[in-house]
């Protein structure tokens, strides 16, 4: 489509010129090192004790003990982080009046919509690749399996793809970032835990509200299954939330 | 060619335009005058694609806004009433990004920013970054930006709007100078500018149309406050003196001038007042008197 690579790269400089990415990508480091590090102490414990009584040795399994966790821990943070990364998408150009720059000019809505997803999508990218460092360590210094690596990571990025397509939707409902953040951010939040709504539920309810949250769709991919159940699963989110995006800016021009 | 028939919108409780209709010819500048919230920007917006109209048509060059919103949007260059750049681009990144959404060829994008960069005079901004530049400039900037793609149709919406005495004589300068190749819709809340610079103007008020004037029709008139006039005082001799006054009124300490025809230098009749010692207070052209007439007399502040 005609314009998604202009919008792209006008994002990505946006991106890159102002402190957002930076600070996130810097916080996002130090506090993923920080679970890294616990966890790796925990694990490194746990084999000693194995080693010197001799019992559960079996059970010990770099894979299983660290990076599972590890990348469980990941999600939180980038149910904080994420709705920051993409607050400013939208909410900004209309509080800058940009937007009527972009609304007059020959490029589709829909091609803005996919040219901004895309940048957050590439600067997201490039701070998941950055946590590949610590992975880096681990195989220096151990050997863990890669396959169930890089399908935890693949479920990770399709996750934090979902987390954007909400926040672009989010951050096109308002003009003020923080009020585009805080509704990403519920919005994740509801849709993750809907899954504990449906475990105390009647049975066909139960399976439903399960279906519908990332939880457990995120974790057959971090235990290393990919199931293409889960991958339509996360690009009808995907899909959805630049649908309705666009549907808003449909909706407001009659309002 | 700019043509608006019975033209009307509404948001969600509020009529903000109705029934408008008028028509302004290719290579025509035209203002479109009205106190704030009568509904220009709306109007403005319809013709740029940016809003849908509930009722009536708006054509550019013959072609309806809503119908064909892609071919409009590439015919007209939008300076909305708040300039629409980003602060943390420089001057030079920002006029390639809208030379890119307009898909300007690659290799004629340079030429088409370094045209516009000449034209508007920002040369000496060109690499700084747009929150560092100064009121004037980021204005000149948001014109550059709405004629980059060279546009048969220009809408500007407060073009002078905030910037010093200066600035404002080198933006009309400018705006005239488009007239070879555009039709040109401005608003404005300065109506010396509408005189000085349109072949006719608009005025709406509370979303209606008032009235639509043409600078034959406003340039027939003039009215001159004076300090000391004696209103009994014999205009003959004045009349006399200049064949083209077809009438001259005064109304208490203010003179009132009609002409034959159109007049575009009025300085003969002021020198020759001058000369009689009257002294002048104020000079209203044409259209000022009319708008306030039009535009004031419907809450009876004027009688």
């Amino acid at each position: 489509m005609k314009g998604v690579w202009t919008i792209t790269k006008k994002e990505l400089k946006s991106f890159l010129y102002s402190p957002i990415a930076y600070t996130l990508t810097a916080f996002f480091l130090l506090i993923s090192g920080f679970f890294f590090y616990n966890i790796l102490a925990w694990a490194n414990d746990q084999t000693m004790r194995a080693m010197q009584s001799g019992y559960g040795m079996n059970q010990i399994n770099i894979n299983k003990m660290l990076f599972q966790p590890f990348f469980n821990n990941m999600t939180i943070i980038l149910m904080f982080l994420l709705p920051l990364l993409t607050m400013r998408l939208f909410a900004d150009e209309k509080k800058m009046h940009t937007e009527e720059l972009l609304l007059t000019s020959p490029v589709k809505i829909s091609a803005i919509i996919i040219g901004k997803y895309l940048a957050a999508l590439i600067i997201y990218t490039l701070i998941l690749l950055l946590t590949a460092t610590y992975a880096i360590f681990i195989f220096i210094y151990g050997n863990p399996e890669l396959a169930p690596l890089l399908t935890a990571y693949f479920g990770l990025f399709l996750l934090g793809a979902v987390f954007i397509a909400i926040g672009l939707f989010a951050s096109a409902l308002s003009e003020n970032q923080v009020v585009a953040a805080v509704i990403s951010f519920s919005a994740i939040i509801l849709i993750w835990v809907i899954s504990w709504v449906g475990e105390s539920g009647p049975g066909a309810w139960k399976g439903i509200l399960t279906y519908l949250s990332f939880f457990s769709h995120f974790q057959n991919m971090v235990g290393g299954v990919i199931d293409t159940q889960d991958i339509i699963y996360y690009l009808t989110f995907i899909f959805l939330g630049l649908y309705l995006t666009r549907s808003i800016f449909e909706f407001r021009k009659w309002r | 060619m700019i043509q608006v028939e019975n033209l009307s919108k509404k948001f969600a409780n509020v009529q903000a335009v109705k029934d408008i209709s008028f028509k302004v010819e290719k290579g025509e500048i035209w203002g479109f005058l009205g106190p704030n919230g009568a509904g220009k920007t709306t109007t403005m917006r319809i013709l740029t694609g940016y809003l849908p109209p509930n009722q009536g048509q708006a054509k550019i060059n013959g072609i309806d806004v809503s119908t064909n919103p892609k071919s409009i949007k590439r015919m007209v260059g939008y300076l909305p009433e708040v300039v629409p750049v980003y602060g943390e681009l420089t001057v030079r990144e920002y006029l390639r990004f809208v030379a890119e959404l307009y898909s300007i060829e690659k290799k004629k994008i340079n030429f088409a920013i370094d045209r516009v960069v000449e034209k508007t005079n920002l040369q000496s901004v060109y690499g700084r970054l747009i929150k560092n530049i100064s009121r004037g400039y980021r204005q000149r900037l948001g014109i550059a930006q709405a004629i980059i793609h060279e546009p048969s149709v220009l809408i500007l919406d407060e073009p002078t709007n905030g910037l010093d005495p200066a600035q404002i004589i080198e933006i009309r300068e400018m705006i005239r100078s488009f007239k070879e190749n555009a039709t040109v819709i401005l608003s404005s809340h300065i109506l010396a500018e509408i005189t000085q610079v349109c072949d006719g103007a608009v005025i709406i008020k509370e979303g209606r149309l008032m009235a639509t004037l043409t600078r034959e029709e406003w340039g027939k008139n003039l009215e001159i406050a004076t300090m000391d006039m004696a209103p009994d005082a014999n205009w003959n001799d004045f009349k006399n003196a200049f064949p083209y006054i077809k009438e001259v009124k005064a109304e208490g300490q203010v003179l009132k001038l009609e002409f034959r025809e159109t007049l575009n230098n009025f300085n003969p009749i002021i020198q020759y007042l001058i000369q009689k010692d009257i002294k002048i207070k104020e000079i209203k052209a044409g259209l000022e008197a009319l708008y306030m007439k039009i535009v004031l007399t419907e809450e009876g502040r004027v009688a």
